[in-house]
C-alpha cells in the first residue's frame, strides 16, 4: 500500500477549501500545511510584539475546515504554521479541538528560535558584514530545522505536529521517514523523501498553478486548482497526482518546472536533512494527472543550519495615480518628475526613491521598453525609510497630484506598511536544540 | 525548416528566488529542440540581452535527460524580496524575459 500524503497549503495565501477536499476525498494518511516564506516569519515576530498572535493568521480557518475529518479518518497533520509562536499555535489548536469535541494529541516543536545565539559579531553570509554592521534593529532569528523532531513526535503518537521554521520539505519528509522506517543517515532514501516534499511544498505549483500561458500551456479549470497528493511507494519512489474532480493538471512539465523551483545546483540541493542530488531524477507520466518520480540521491546533511535573521526594515510608502488617453505617458512622466523634485531635490530625501510607469516599464524597469505608445499608464512611487514621516510624505505628495498634478490624473491609491527585512546566516547544527512538548485534549 | 523564433515557441520556463539570487529553469517542449536551445540560450546570451537587469554572475546547470537547464542569476533582485522597491521583488517575471530570447531551431 502506498503512503498517501496531501499538501494542505504551500504558503500563507493558500485557502482552506482544497485542503478540505483532500480530507473528504483524498483517502489520505497525512496532510501537511506549509505556510512560511522568507518574510512571513519575521512578520510574525512583528505581529507578536503588537499583541497579535505570532502564529499563522490562517491556522484557525484551515484547521476548522479539516480537523474533524482528519480526526475521524485518522489523518495526521504536520505544519509550520506555528511561525513565531509554535506553543501559542499548539494551544490555539487544542482550544479549537476541544470546541469541536475532538480528542487529539498535539505535538509542539520549539527551538528554531535562535535569537540567543546571534550577536552583533555574527556574520551575515548573504550580504557580507555582521549583524551589528547591518545597521538595523534585530527582530528575529530562526533556524531551518529538519524532520528529526517531527519523526520523534509521530513516534510518540501525535495526531498533529505544529512547529515554527521547520523547513518546507521536511514537513513531507517526516511522515515518509516515520512510516518507511528510514534511518537518519540513509541519505539516498532521505533524498527521495525530500524530492517528494520539494514537489508538494508549493501546493498548486505542481498542479497547474504558476504555469498557464494561454495558447502555449493551457490548464483545465484553472479557477478550481486542486492541491497535490503524493503516493509514496515502499521503495521511496512516488506518484504525484491530484483529486480527479478538481481543476488543474499534473504533467511531466508541471513536475519538471517545480523540480528546479528555487533550486540552484541540482546536484547539491541543501536541506537540514540531506544534501540532495536531483540531477538524475526521472519524471514519467503514468496516467492522466499521474506522474511518477524517482532517482533522487543524497549525501551527508550539512553541518550547519541556515538561519533567517530578521531586522526592522522601516516604513514602505507607496503611492499610485493613473493617466489614460492621448499623451498619457507624457503626463505620467511629468507627474513622476514632480515627485522626484519634491522628495529628493527640494525635500532632501537621501534613500532610494523608486518611480515606475506601470504600463511602460514598471516590472522590468531598465530591461526593455516596448509599450511606448500605451495610452494607459500609472505612476507608482515607492520609498522605504526608518522615519515614518518620509513614507507618509510620499503618499501625501502623490495624493496631491489629484488636483495639483498633470491633467486627467485619477485613481490615486496609497499606503504605508511597516516592513521587515531578512538575511541568511549559518550556525552549527549542534547549537540548535529542538524540543517537543505535547498537549492532549 | 530552420527558423529563428522566440524561445517561448519551443520551451517553457519558471523563475524562483532565494535571497538576492534568481533562478530560471528552461524546459524544451520537444526533445528534438533541446540541443539547439542549449546552444543558443547561454549565460552570455542572457547577459547580452539584458545587461542592465542581469549584472551579476550567471551559472547554467544542465539536466540533459529531462531536456532542461537551470540558470542561476546572482545579484539579480535588488537585494532580495524584502529590500527591493520593485513591484516584482521576487523576479517572478524573469522567466518571460528569458522566453523572449531568440532561438534557431528546426520547426
Amino acid at each position: 500500500m502506498a503512503l498517501r500524503i496531501g499538501c494542505g497549503s504551500g504558503g500563507e495565501p493558500d485557502q482552506p477549501g482544497p485542503a478540505r477536499d483532500l480530507v473528504e476525498r483524498g483517502n489520505l494518511d497525512y496532510l501537511c500545511f506549509e505556510s512560511l516564506a522568507e518574510r512571513t516569519l519575521a512578520q510574525g515576530h512583528v505581529a507578536a510584539r503588537s499583541a497579535s498572535p505570532g502564529y499563522s493568521r490562517k491556522l484557525e480557518t484551515r484547521f476548522r475546515a479539516v480537523l474533524t475529518g482528519c480526526h475521524d479518518q485518522g489523518i495526521r497533520i504536520i505544519t509550520n504554521m506555528g511561525s513565531a509562536d509554535p506553543l501559542g499555535a499548539g494551544h490555539a489548536t487544542a482550544d479549537l479541538a476541544r470546541s469541536l469535541g475532538l480528542k487529539l494529541k498535539i505535538a509542539v516543536i520549539e527551538g528554531d528560535d535562535v535569537r540567543q545565539l546571534i550577536s552583533g559579531d555574527t556574520p551575515l553570509e548573504g550580504v557580507g558584514g555582521t549583524v551589528a554592521g547591518f545597521g538595523k534593529p534585530l527582530v528575529s532569528a530562526n533556524a531551518y530545522i529538519g524532520a528529526e523532531p517531527i519523526v520523534e513526535a509521530l513516534h510518540a503518537g501525535a495526531d498533529i505536529v505544529v512547529g515554527g521554521r521547520i523547513s518546507d520539505s521536511a514537513l513531507f519528509l517526516a511522515p515518509i521517514m516515520h512510516e518507511l522506517d528510514i534511518a537518519l543517515d540513509n541519505w539516498d532514501r532521505i533524498a527521495k523523501g525530500i524530492l517528494v516534499g520539494h514537489l508538494l511544498e508549493c501546493s498548486t505549483q505542481v498542479t497547474g498553478g504558476y504555469f498557464a500561458d494561454p495558447g502555449y500551456k493551457d490548464v483545465p479549470d484553472i479557477d478550481d486548482l486542486g492541491y497535490p497528493i503524493a503516493e509514496v511507494q515502499p521503495d521511496g519512489s512516488a506518484v504525484i497526482t491530484k483529486l480527479p474532480d478538481v481543476g488543474g493538471c499534473v504533467t511531466e512539465l508541471t513536475v519538471k518546472e517545480q523540480l528546479l523551483y528555487e533550486v540552484h545546483d541540482p546536484s547539491a540541493y541543501l536541506t537540514p536533512d540531506v544534501s540532495a542530488d536531483f540531477s538524475r531524477v526521472t519524471i514519467q507520466s503514468v496516467g492522466k494527472d499521474r506522474v511518477r518520480v524517482d532517482g533522487a540521491a543524497g549525501r551527508q546533511r550539512p553541518d550547519r543550519l541556515k538561519v533567517q535573521v530578521g531586522f526592522e526594515g522601516g516604513y514602505l510608502g507607496e503611492g499610485e495615480i493613473g493617466y489614460a488617453g492621448p499623451g498619457a505617458r507624457q503626463r505620467a512622466e511629468l507627474a513622476r518628475d514632480m515627485i522626484h523634485r519634491r522628495i529628493v531635490e527640494r525635500g532632501g530625501f537621501q534613500g532610494d526613491l523608486r518611480l515606475d510607469l506601470i504600463g511602460v516599464n514598471s516590472i522590468h524597469a531598465t530591461a526593455v521598453e516596448r509599450s511606448s505608445d500605451t495610452q494607459d499608464v500609472r505612476l507608482r512611487a515607492a520609498l522605504r525609510s526608518r522615519d515614518r514621516q518620509w513614507a507618509d510624505r510620499l503618499v501625501a505628495d502623490v495624493e496631491s497630484l489629484w488636483m495639483g498634478g498633470p491633467a486627467g490624473g485619477g485613481g490615486f491609491r496609497g499606503r504605508v506598511t511597516e516592513t521587515v527585512v531578512s538575511q541568511p546566516t549559518y550556525i552549527d547544527r549542534e547549537l540548535v536544540q529542538t524540543r517537543v512538548t505535547y498537549i492532549e485534549t | 525548416m530552420r527558423q529563428t523564433v522566440p524561445l517561448r515557441r519551443v520551451a517553457s520556463a519558471r523563475a524562483g528566488d532565494k535571497g538576492n539570487i534568481s533562478n530560471v529553469s528552461v524546459w524544451a517542449y520537444e526533445a528534438r529542440h533541446y540541443a539547439d536551445i542549449k546552444a543558443s540560450i547561454t549565460p552570455e546570451a542572457l547577459k547580452a540581452a539584458y545587461p542592465a537587469q542581469f549584472r551579476g554572475q550567471i551559472e547554467r546547470f544542465e539536466l540533459d535527460h529531462l531536456h532542461g537547464m537551470n540558470f542561476v542569476i546572482h545579484d539579480a533582485l535588488e537585494g532580495g524580496v524584502n529590500t527591493s522597491l520593485n513591484l516584482d521583488a521576487h523576479g517572478k517575471s524573469f522567466s518571460f524575459l528569458v522566453l523572449d530570447l531568440p532561438v534557431t531551431v528546426d520547426l
